[in-house]
This record gives C-alpha cells, structure tokens and sequence, in this order.
C-alpha cells in the first residue's frame, strides 16, 4: 500500500485494473486506493509481469502492506507496493534529532504504562490508547514511534471502504497530526511581502479577450507560475527530505492545496510548473481540482510536490500564513487581490495588491534567501506576458 | 428558447460541476457562491458549460450577471435572445 501523503497511515484497496499473468508497463495505473484523500489511482513504476496478487479488492491494509509480487522483465520479481515514492520521512532527520533522552524523560509511569510525554500527547491527537500499545522504549515504555505505528495499523479492523462523513473525520484528524508535527518539529519562519498586482491583472484581463473560453486563464495559474520560476533562482526552496538531507529537486512540482466538498483538502502536484506554458498550466489545473473532487488523482500526483502554493483569497483572506507539509521544505501563500491606496512616484493611487507570504523550514534556508524568492515573485509578476 | 428551458440547462451544468449540491433548494435571488460554496474554478467551468450547451459567449466583465440563479437565467435568455 503506498504512502501517498506523509498523513496516510492505511489505505483500502477498491479494485485492481489488472490480473496476475498480465503485462504492465512502467507510469501505467494498476489499482485505486480509497484514501482519507478520497480515489486514488495507483501507478506502478516498474515494468515487467504481474506475478501473484497478494492484497485483494475491498482489504483495508497499512501503508507499506505488498499488494503484488511483479516479475520485472529482465529478471528476478521485485515485491511492489505498487508505488512508493514517499519515504516516510521522519519531519525531523535523524541527524538533528536531540539526543536520546535521559530516563526521566523518557517514561512516566501512567498507572501500568510507561509513556513519554511527547508519545503521551500523540496518542491523544491520534486517538489510540496507550495501554493497548506494546512499548519498544526503555524499560518498555511507550513512545511517539510506538503510537504512530498503532495508529497505522488500526484501521485494518474496519474492512469497509469509509462512508464520507467518517473519511472527513479522519482527513482532519490525519491533517491534524501531521500539522501539529510539523509546527513540533520543523523550525519555521515565515516573510511577507506586499505585490502590485496592476501590470498582472490588467494583461490577464486583455489575454482572456484573446482566449476561447475553454482557454482562459485565472489568476491562480499566473501565481504558481511565478512561483516556479521564483524557485529557480533559490532552488534550496525547492526541496524534500529524503533521510537526513533536503535536497533540492531537479523538477518544480508545485502541490496545488485544493478545498474538497465538506471539508478536508489535498495538495496534488503539477509537475514540471517552471517548464509549462500558462495555458497548458491552466488545463492542467483545472484537471487536478476535477479530479481531486470526483476522485482519479494518480499516485504520483499526490507525493511528488516539491513545495506547496496555496490560496485562500476566494475566501476573502488576505495574509496565508501556511505550515509547512512535511517532507516539503516551505510552503508559499496567497491572500485575495485587494485594492489598496499604493505609493507610485510620490503619488498615492489605487492599485490591486496581494500579500504573498513565505513559511520556510530553517534547517534549509534562511531569511535572506526567502526574502530573495519572495522579491523574485513579486518581481516576476510585473513582467507577466513573460510568464 | 423558454425560460424554463435555460433554467433547466443551467442547473444541469451546476450539477455536473457541484454533483452534491441540492439544486432543487436554490434560492433564486442568492448567490451561486454563497449557496454552493462555488470557487473562481467552478465559476469558470459553469461558464465553460453554459457555452458549450448554449453556445453563448460570456466575457469576463459579465461574470458579475452570472451570480445569482435568476440573474444567470436573465443574462442568458437575453443573449439567446439577440
């Protein structure tokens, strides 16, 4: 079972699109997973021959279950999950972990269970009881790792798909846990800067006269588009951790945070943003907010984000100030296109603004470089027939 | 075309944009997006289905005569009418 997002802990799986003896080719989809995210599409990165399925359609399993045994085409059958492209990272390497904690800290005793306060605290946010949890701590105690892992495994019982309003409850509890891991355990900082939006909004204006209407553009889609080429020039942005380094990406896949009906989102990626004509990023767009509403994003859409841009300006937000969704390194937002009395040559005028924020992890960068991607945006947007 | 029949194909588009919307409960006189909570995305996408199905051009500068359920069926009828 992939881990799609850093959040997913199990996963049901609905309905296999092929049988054992057929062939499949490496980028084509072979399963759909019920996710907290909704349908997923499962890809398979191999290429090769469907060997023995070992999961079948309706289980509910843990992340990293093997679902199929593949027999790849030059040799010996690799085990597949059918995907796994999200290690699941720990949000804190290894290396900048503290120390291992003295005893004191490390259990308390909670009438018979020996639990650490951090654990103690997860456990709360995750649900589980502690007492139900064998610990590999110290002297047996309990601890987060302990608890995560129950929680993983815990939703084997079920082996339903989960009605709507329950899979709502889990996306927001698994967006809570992995939010409030993710402000525990990554140094943020966050910048903001304020953008002239006239020369962006008057050009959209005069290209969508030009475009059909099935062509035309939102504002959305020159916003990410200046994001991918703000990262260029500071591409330490542009990174996820993978063990004990944040690397940057070679690819811009900008995750797109998308609202869903009743509640929840997802943050699937556009891949390659800083390579994509406006119009080519606008279908694509429009394909993913489809698709994350009615279900069929694929697997890879859904781990491969390199950063995440989000915008709560249809809300009438103005400032977003994002936290940072592990493994990614930062996180860009959006607030609405206001007017605002704007200083021009020692006049005051009416301009459309927008603030445009930065929350980056400073384990990766810091405030001089996020100052510098952020002047890059804005600087990008006063060009945009040049996006 | 009637007034019913535009109607009619409106809230077919909106319900293939917003399938869990409870159409049959829209308030004519309220917005779309205080009603169905409808994004930039959606808008553009009711007005990319409104086309296909009327064959009706919609500028930008007019989404504002979209906004309502009697506006939206008001604007229409009036360009369908031209």
């Amino acid at each position: 079972m992939p881990i799609l997002t850093v959040d997913m802990q199990a996963g049901t799986l609905t309905a296999w699109r092929k049988r054992a003896g057929d062939a499949i080719k490496r980028g084509e989809i072979i399963a759909e997973v019920e996710t907290d995210k909704g349908l997923i599409d499962v890809e398979v990165f191999t290429t090769g021959v469907i060997e023995s399925i070992l999961v079948q359609a309706g289980e509910t399993v843990p992340t990293g279950t093997v679902l199929a045994i593949i027999r790849e085409e030059a040799g010996a059958p690799v085990s597949v999950t059918p995907s796994t492209p999200v290690q699941p990272v720990p949000v804190t390497p290894p290396t900048a972990r503290p120390a291992p904690a003295p005893p004191r800290l490390v259990a308390e005793v909670t009438g018979r269970v020996r639990i650490s306060p951090l654990a103690k605290k997860v456990a709360a946010e995750l649900g589980v009881d502690p007492a139900s949890v064998r610990g590999t701590g110290p002297g047996g105690a309990v601890t987060r790792e302990d608890i995560e892992r129950a929680a993983a495994t815990r939703p084997q019982a079920p082996a339903r798909p989960a009605e709507a309003p329950d899979r709502q409850a889990r996306m927001r509890q698994l967006i809570g846990a992995a939010m409030a891991r993710s402000k525990r355990e990554i140094p943020h900082y966050y910048l903001g800067t304020t953008i002239d939006m006239s020369q962006a909004m008057t050009w959209l204006t005069e290209e969508n006269l030009k475009r059909p209407v099935p062509e035309r553009l939102l504002a959305g889609v020159l916003l990410i588009k200046a994001t991918a080429l703000a990262l260029r020039e500071v591409p330490e942005l542009n990174a996820v951790w993978r063990g004990t380094e944040a690397a940057p990406s070679p690819a811009i896949h900008i995750g797109v945070a998308i609202s869903l009906r009743g509640g929840g989102l997802v943050a699937p990626a556009l891949h390659d943003a800083d390579r994509r004509s406006l119009g080519d990023l606008m279908t694509g767009l429009r394909d993913l907010v489809r698709r994350a509403r009615s279900g069929g994003l694929r697997s890879s859409e859904l781990s491969d984000p390199t950063i995440t841009v989000t915008s709560l300006g249809e809300q009438g937000v103005e400032t977003v100030f994002g936290i940072i969704y592990p493994p990614q390194v930062a996180i860009v937002g959006f607030g609405k296109v206001v007017e605002r009395p704007w200083v021009v040559e020692g006049r005051i005028e009416a301009r459309p603004v927008l603030a445009a924020t930065l929350s980056a992890d400073h384990r990766v960068s810091d405030g001089h470089r996020g100052g510098l991607f952020l002047a890059a945006v804005d600087r990008l947007l006063q060009e945009p027939e040049r996006l | 075309m009637t007034r019913d029949e535009v109607r009619a194909t409106m809230l077919r588009v909106l319900g293939e944009i917003a399938p869990e919307a409870d159409l049959a409960a829209l308030k004519p006189d309220v917005a779309f997006r205080d009603q169905l909570d409808l994004d930039s995305m959606d808008l553009l996408n009711v007005v990319i289905g409104l086309h296909a199905a009327l064959g009706v051009d919609i500028p930008e500068a007019d989404y504002s005569s979209l906004a309502t359920p009697d506006g939206c069926v008001d604007y229409l009828l009036g360009k369908l009418q031209r």
